[in-house]
């Protein structure tokens, strides 16, 4: 990787890219090879939101190099309670650390905390902005089911305010992908991001209706639909129903079609989805594991 | 042209003339460079003034001072047709438009009120400055050529 930090999918360039999947290949491949490789090192772990996967998959990656993690814990518990800046917190947790993994609400965290600190730092999200290590496993789990080139893929739900969903659509850029975006009008993909998919030359089109696209799609990453983002109850019922999927939905589609979703999930997918060959979301949360091993493998072994 | 806008504001004997202003940005234009009187020179501000150009622009004199090109680059954001007159002794010794910068700091505040840029951190905002506007450097937000006027922090 050409950067100490991954901050965001628009700095990833397609040999940054496919450094770290394949070596998140190898690593799956024979995992023993590297149970040692970071001994000695630790990992810090800065939340100040909530996180399930991401926070205990970086954390099993750590130790499955060998190495170690720090977790700042809770906010309510920690001294951003006592109103300390994001900016001091980082500049001290690096000396207890050999590198620093920083989920945070605002938006551009992750790039102003960079500026502070001389550590690897990967964003592990940063509002409604971008979570760059999802997509490289997203990535991996594309490239094991569908190959990353010549793709069709379906990206539905929270197209706004998806982080995943922003920086999965600006990584595919690199490659020979043809994008479709299906959301409501009030979801469609934020300024900047279109602005960046117009730049690169992106094949990208727009959808509100799931039926137009499906039968050509080779991949359907679907993201939740947040209550939060709707005034009131009625409308947020309305329009969630329109991009839920079950089994009944699919039989428009191809038998390939691989279903992705970073996960959770809360009736957007149908359970009776599950058992079929399409779904390969719990795949793609197990892939966080061997790419974020790979990423750290990558940030850590760097000549600093 | 030029006689038309003097008949409404005098002349100045040395210092800047920033002419074919948009107009209603003259005091953004002064805000955005820091004068606010309190140095002590005489500014004169025409608004509204008639023009071939722009049908209605501003101008801005400043006496006594003159502007240097990366001082008045940053007005491009609001005023891209600005031209910068250096005047010594009642004559235009220098005249030159406004040219992009590549970035601009702190005068422009993130319209995203989740930017980090926002938070009480230990930060200046900065910008990439675009073909047809900004892009925080921080929350990437594009602000449009036609929104900087209204997300300028200066005051």
């Amino acid at each position: 990787m050409r950067q100490d930090h991954l901050i965001s999918a628009s700095h990833l360039s397609r040999e940054d890219i496919e450094a770290v999947l394949d070596r998140a290949a190898d690593i799956d491949a024979d995992p023993a090879a590297f149970r040692q490789r970071h001994a000695g090192k630790v990992l810090g772990l800065c939340f100040f939101e909530p996180s399930t996967r991401t926070r205990m998959s970086f954390d099993s990656a750590m130790k499955r190099l060998g190495g170690q993690t720090v977790d700042m814990g809770p906010v309510e518990s920690s001294s951003v309670k006592k109103g300390e800046t994001l900016a001091d917190t980082v500049r001290v947790v690096e000396g207890y650390a050999d590198a620093l993994v920083l989920r945070h609400p605002s938006e551009g965290a992750a790039t102003m905390a960079a500026e502070f600190v001389d550590v690897p730092l990967v964003n592990a999200g940063d509002g409604a902005g971008q979570h760059p290590s999802q997509t490289l496993l997203d990535l991996y789990t594309i490239r094991e089911n569908a190959g990353l080139d010549d793709l069709t893929i379906g990206i539905m739900g929270d197209l706004k305010y998806g982080r995943t969903v922003h920086s999965l659509a600006e990584a595919l850029t690199n490659f020979d992908a043809s994008q479709h975006f299906i959301s409501p009008e009030s979801l469609r993909l934020p300024r900047n991001v279109r602005y960046d998919l117009h730049a690169s030359g992106a094949q990208v089109r727009e959808h509100t209706d799931l039926d137009e696209v499906l039968p050509e799609l080779d991949v359907l990453y679907v993201t939740r639909i947040q209550r939060e983002r709707f005034p009131d109850e009625n409308e947020y019922r309305k329009v969630a129903g329109q991009y839920q999927i079950d089994s009944e939905t699919l039989e428009a589609a191809s038998d390939d079609l691989t279903i992705m979703h970073p996960l959770p999930r809360v009736d957007e997918i149908s359970p009776d989805i599950d058992d079929t060959d399409h779904a390969t979301y719990f795949e793609q949360a197990h892939n966080g594991i061997p790419v974020r091993m790979a990423l750290l493998d990558i940030l850590l072994s760097q000549d600093r | 042209m030029t006689d038309d806008h003097q008949l409404r504001v005098s002349k100045i004997r040395n210092g800047t003339v920033i002419d074919h202003v948009a107009a209603g940005q003259a005091l953004n234009v002064l805000a955005i460079l820091g004068i606010d009187g309190t140095s002590g020179e005489a500014v004169s501000v025409g608004m509204n003034v008639p023009s071939d150009r722009l049908g209605r622009k501003d101008i801005v004199k400043v006496e006594g001072r003159e502007l240097s090109q990366s001082e008045v680059d940053v007005l491009s954001l609001i005023a891209p047709a600005a031209s910068i007159n250096i005047v010594r002794d009642y004559d235009v010794v220098e005249k030159n438009r406004v040219v992009r910068p590549d970035a601009v700091a702190s005068i422009i505040s993130c319209p995203n009120r989740n930017c980090i840029s926002n938070a009480d951190e230990p930060i200046q905002s900065s910008f990439t400055v675009l073909s047809d506007g900004v892009r925080c450097d921080y929350c990437e937000t594009i602000v449009r050529e036609d929104e900087v006027a209204a997300n300028l922090d200066v005051n």
